[in-house]
């Protein structure tokens, strides 16, 4: 008898999560059926539920844009802004947290200021540096701003910090040098640290909107997020083949998250404790 | 979840080894040559960030008090950008969109309490995959996702006006209606992030320790007591920090706003648009649609007033409610 209270608890419980995950859920659903539908059927009153199975919907989406241009673009960007900040963001983090110097509080604190201004503040000099250099519309403006970061040097700062120092210092006392000992004794062990920050640029590099839209206005030198957005405006919105667009912008890092899925949401959690 | 507040001089202090033994000492040679090594070590981030991050914000700084003309250059102006700022109601009415966004957008943080709650019942199942079904939203490109619920908005063909005729209510066309265009966004904007706040609130939830809640049981508290006594004291630190970057990011909305509302021309026919046009987008658009560099620098610096108020009372009332273990 004691039991059915707490069984109805336990349904409740499972009732309510099952109506929240179908609310987060339900949206993506109702992109790929839709995705899937001719537009006459797309836009019946009341709507069909079932597709149609019109796959050329997604071949439709390269001809809409240069998709095929903007997939290569955001891979490049992603993946070099990714790579640049795993090694430089390591390198100064190894240095605050393991090295000594003159005004390393301080210019920690420096690095530290750029992570409370609002990145809107950056973007009209940055874009102006690009116009100077002549990059804007191509791949370098859409990565070079984005190679360096406080957050990636913050972050992985506190994990070294936890890391034991017996470890370096029986390398110093093996004759190993600060590079030696940052190459082949800290970074094995920050593995975690790093795939965390790895995780976390890949997820903003490739949703980014704000520079990219910036900076690359020519169709072929956009990335999949602004290309997608420069769609909004148009008059006849064609909603299957725009479905299929996005979801197949989206799908990558989407992917990603599936398989390593223990290792985002660890990231997520260790960049919120860090707060 | 140590909340330390990104302890700087201190944690460096703590950080400096015990004096090492002098022969160890020798074995890197100077002292000049390990600052030699940091120094060369920090050089790409630190001179990314100078030219990058650090000098622009002078620069923008610098930019608020001059006008640009048609052809490139600018003439300094003095005050006059924040003159006319105060004055331009397309600018205050940004900055009421965007505070009402932002105060609803704190609805949020109650709902993802709620749920992380429920995840953390003891011996639930299947946790990891409700997990991973409320963070989907966290991992989709904001473009599509407000490409997906722009569908869904959609006055006519929109499966919620479908949804709610069922049950015999005529919905409004959301976006493009100036009554409901705002609460829409707002709704987008909490379906993103409840997944992000679910996950640190759950990892929050789940280093306090059992005994607390079985102690608290031996003495008769039933859940709810438990759950205000308890967890709610010992959950904000939690609360703090979502509420903090909930707060931060409001202010910026873009993406949401951009691909909902449009942008230029679209923009501009729009009728609900002056209703959800948030400080960014106007932002945006002064300075790289219609190029008016200077009053743009001016709304950008207007937002970090704001964002510093905003967070400066933040951390002050935190010192009422947030309980640090």
């Amino acid at each position: 008898m004691a039991e059915s209270p707490r069984r109805a608890g336990r349904t409740a419980t499972h009732v309510t999560l099952l109506i929240g995950a179908a609310v987060m859920v339900g949206p993506f659903l109702w992109q790929f059926l839709t995705s899937l539908k001719t537009l006459t059927n797309a836009t019946k009153v009341p709507p069909t539920i079932a597709p149609d199975w019109r796959w050329s919907n997604y071949g439709d989406v390269f001809g809409l844009l240069p998709f095929g241009d903007q997939i290569v673009n955001t891979v490049l960007m992603t993946a070099a802004r990714t790579a640049g900040q795993l090694l430089f963001c390591s390198m100064a983090a190894y240095a605050f947290a393991r090295l000594r110097f003159p005004g390393r509080g301080l210019l920690f604190g420096v690095f530290l200021s750029v992570l409370m201004v609002p990145p809107p503040l950056f973007v009209i000099p940055q874009y102006e540096i690009m116009a100077d250099l002549g990059w804007l519309n191509s791949l370098t403006a859409l990565i070079v701003p984005g190679l360096f970061s406080a957050f990636g040097v913050f972050l992985l700062r506190q994990f070294f910090l936890g890391l034991p120092k017996e470890l370096d210092e029986a390398a110093r006392l093996d004759g190993a040098g600060p590079l030696r000992i940052y190459w082949s004794v800290m970074l094995p062990l920050a593995k975690p640290g790093l795939l965390a920050l790895g995780i976390l640029t890949v997820l903003w590099s490739w949703n980014d909107l704000f520079w990219p839209l910036i900076v690359n206005t020519d169709p072929e030198k956009m990335t999949l997020s602004a290309g997608l957005a420069s769609l909004q405006g148009q008059f006849q919105t064609d909603y299957p083949v725009l479905m299929a667009g996005s979801l197949l912008a989206s799908l990558p890092v989407i992917v990603l998250f599936t398989v390593m899925q223990r290792h985002f949401i660890q990231g997520i959690a260790f960049s919120g404790n860090k707060g | 979840m140590t909340a330390t507040v990104t302890g700087t001089a201190d944690d460096v202090r703590t950080a400096v080894p015990a004096p090492v033994p002098a022969r160890r000492r020798r074995r890197w040679r100077h002292r000049g040559a390990e600052a030699a090594w940091a120094y060369l070590l920090i050089a790409p981030t630190g001179l990314g960030l100078a030219v990058f991050y650090l000098w622009p914000v002078v620069q923008t700084g610098y930019f608020s008090f001059t006008e640009w003309g048609p052809f490139g250059g600018h003439e300094w102006v003095g005050l006059d950008n924040y003159r006319t700022l105060a004055a331009d109601d397309e600018v205050l009415t940004a900055l009421r969109n965007t505070v009402t966004y932002t105060v609803l957008g704190l609805l949020g943080i109650p709902l993802a309490v709620l749920f992380a709650a429920l995840l953390n019942r003891p011996r639930l199942r299947g946790v990891s995959a409700y997990r991973a079904l409320f963070f989907l939203p966290v991992v989709t490109m904001p473009v599509a996702v407000a490409m997906v619920w722009r569908w869904l908005y959609n006055g006519d063909f929109g499966l919620i006006n479908y949804l709610l005729s069922l049950v015999g209510v005529e919905g409004p066309h959301w976006i493009a209606d100036p009554a409901t265009a705002l609460y829409a966004m707002v709704a987008v904007g909490i379906w993103t992030s409840l997944g992000y706040n679910i996950v640190i609130f759950l990892a929050g939830m789940q280093s306090i320790p059992r005994e607390y809640y079985e102690a608290a049981s031996i003495d008769g508290a039933g859940a709810l007591a438990q759950f205000r006594r308890i967890t709610l004291p010992l959950l904000s630190p939690s609360l703090f920090f979502v509420s903090v970057l909930s707060v931060i990011g409001s202010l910026q909305l873009f993406d949401l706003v951009y691909v909902m509302g449009g942008s230029g021309q679209a923009a501009r026919a729009n009728p609900a648009f002056p209703r959800i046009q948030t400080v960014v987008h106007l932002f945006y658009d002064k300075a790289f649609y219609t190029n008016d560099r200077g009053y743009a620098a001016a709304i950008v610096m207007a937002l970090l007033v704001l964002i510093v108020i905003l967070t400066a009372i933040q951390f002050r009332l935190q010192k009422r409610w947030v309980h640090y273990g």
